[in-house]
């Protein structure tokens, strides 16, 4: 199929007519179609469908996001996304900054980045065994606990909000030190240097010149840590099942037919709400990131 | 200030050697303690994982709890069979997800620089959405859609590899555009036509083996994320390889707790030798 399409448009030499530039894209065509079937199709069947009610067009369905469990579910998910975004970030941070100082060939920081790359991907159901094996009611941590001190730690809040945060700092710390290392990798020493010879001390150096060099980019990691832990589904859903405090659980309740205010359209508009936030926050993320670049290339 | 400046330059070699090898140590030694932190807290889920799935209550081992998973290929345990199950319909997966993967990827990519490089701002938008659209809200979009494959080819769970090669697609595209720039792919078709080649030809022949490296790379990150993919599976209600285990998990915690690890342990070796691939490549495209 490729051959025939190109061997159409080859003696016309190369895009200036309407049927040579037709036959140029022609073979991209499947590509992209199938990505319309698969990707813009669904993403519109959520956008137009929260905005429809019985084939005409509205906004009352919006109406759902006043409701008061999906108030608060949204603002759990924020607030969740944030404070592990956070945290992530900070930890992430201050492990990356320990690989950064050290030799850049040398053994330690491969293989920290390498176990990195592959639990910044791990999440869902085996995460969440993992810690519900550790901290669980019957977990190893809380026997070895039981066993030293005689009392059994309450485990409960494992499957609520303190244990989400600890639960994604799992993949947000590595996600962290892959995204930021790389920053860190482009501060010169001859920066400190140059301050040094100028008189400035080291908090001087960090306030004055690292700082500011680093923040765009700290912040853009920030918001893609944000974005990850807002769009994050599997771990919260296999830890969580009795309840939906978050949106994407909220999605699933309205899936499998609890209804939280008898509209059909309900999943729809809470994925779209969904969108719009993750879509705000990853145009604020290239924004930042565009900033980060001016420095450290 | 001109204090400083001036004490700066009376500062003997010496002393300042000494400060830096003050910082050097004082650097070690923090290098140490965060990496040994969070390498613990890293490692205590994993194990806290192979440690309940054999402790018993009163305290002791026993390992019968593996043994749905050891003889998963004959046991008639539920356990087992879910396992199965799933293994087969994710490992049915992972093939299905790559071929239509690179099928898509590899010959547009290579089409669009070639002869339509004004697609390629359009085509790396649209390979790098999936990562701003959360899956949980694709799967929304997807019931129609899915009715409609459902009709069209059964309900089988291989046919999930439609969402899949589009939740691969950032991925997979990224490490293919970095096997694609490491390459003159413009000059080395120039030439293969300029001796006769097909299109084909230049295709198969010419670019594909020099971009070996970018394509195992963007299927082993593929694999791990197919072998891992619970989000889709379980709302659209197939049965793969995560949804298995957690229905597993529902009244064998333990056998589920042991097939997390080896599912685990499988995704660390994937992801390692990916890692291993993909540093030999970025070595390879620097020097």
């Amino acid at each position: 199929m490729v051959t025939t399409a190109v061997t159409a448009a080859a003696p016309r030499g190369g895009g200036r007519g309407l049927g040579s530039r037709l036959g140029v894209i022609a073979p991209t065509v499947p590509f992209f179609v199938y990505v319309t079937i698969f990707l813009v199709l669904p993403t519109g069947i959520v956008v137009v469908g929260a905005f429809q009610n019985d084939g005409g067009f509205t906004t009352s369905n919006l109406a759902l996001l006043n409701n008061p469990a999906v108030r608060s579910a949204t603002f759990t998910t924020v607030g969740l996304s944030a404070i592990s975004a956070i945290t992530g970030a900070v930890v992430g941070a201050l492990l990356a900054y320990a690989l950064a100082t050290a030799d850049p060939e040398g053994k330690l920081r491969r293989s920290v980045l390498a176990i990195c790359s592959v639990l910044a991907q791990f999440g869902g159901v085996m995460l969440a065994f993992c810690f519900i094996a550790a901290i669980g009611r019957n977990g190893s941590v809380t026997q070895i606990v039981l066993d030293i001190t005689g009392t059994r730690i309450d485990t409960t809040w494992l499957y609520e909000f303190p244990g989400l945060v600890l639960v994604y700092a799992y993949f947000q710390i590595p996600l962290m030190v892959i995204v930021f290392l790389p920053a860190l990798d482009g501060i010169r020493p001859q920066w400190r240097e140059a301050t040094e010879t100028m008189g400035g001390s080291t908090w001087t150096y960090w306030s004055r010149v690292a700082g500011p060099i680093l923040l765009p980019a700290f912040v853009s990691s920030l918001l893609l840590l944000f974005a990850n832990a807002f769009s994050a589904y599997a771990t919260a859903a296999a830890l969580i099942s009795q309840a939906n405090p978050l949106l994407a659980l909220q999605i699933r309740g309205a899936l499998s037919g609890e209804v939280v205010s008898g509209q059909q359209s309900t999943a729809k508009v809470l994925a779209f709400l969904m969108v719009v936030i993750v879509a705000i926050v990853m145009t604020l993320y290239a924004l930042m990131q565009r900033r980060a670049s001016r420095w450290l290339r | 200030m001109t204090a400083t400046l001036a004490g700066l330059t009376e500062t003997p070699p010496e002393k300042r050697r000494s400060q830096l090898a003050t910082r050097r140590r004082s650097q070690r030694a923090f290098r140490w303690v965060v990496v040994a932190v969070v390498l613990l807290f890293f490692a205590i889920p994993i194990l806290s994982l192979l440690d309940s799935s054999s402790r018993l209550r009163g305290g002791g081992r026993e390992w019968s709890a593996w043994d749905p998973i050891l003889q998963v290929a004959t046991s008639s345990d539920p356990s087992s069979r879910l396992i199965r199950d799933g293994l087969v319909n994710s490992l049915l997966l992972v093939a299905a997800t790559l071929v239509l993967m690179l099928l898509l990827l590899i010959p547009t990519m290579i089409w669009i620089r070639l002869r339509a490089p004004y697609l390629r701002r359009i085509m790396e938008f649209v390979c790098l959405l999936p990562l701003t659209i959360p899956a949980i809200v694709l799967v929304v979009g997807l019931g129609p859609v899915y009715r409609r494959v459902a009709d069209l080819l059964g309900t089988g769970a291989v046919w999930l590899c439609f969402i899949y090669a589009i939740l691969v697609l950032p991925f997979a595209y990224r490490a293919l555009d970095a096997g694609l720039d490491g390459i003159e792919v413009r000059t080395l078709s120039e030439a293969a036509r300029s001796l006769g080649a097909g299109w084909g030809t230049v295709m198969f022949r010419i670019v594909l083996p020099n971009i070996r490296s970018a394509v195992i790379s963007a299927s082993f990150i593929s694999l791990a994320l197919v072998l891992g993919e619970y989000t889709v599976a379980s709302l659209l209600a197939r049965r793969n390889l995560q949804t298995a285990i957690f229905l597993v998990g529902q009244n064998n915690v333990k056998t589920a707790s042991a097939m997390a690890l080896v599912a685990l342990a499988l995704g660390f070796v994937l992801l390692l030798l990916l890692s291993l691939v993909s540093s030999r490549t970025s070595r390879k495209a620097t020097s």
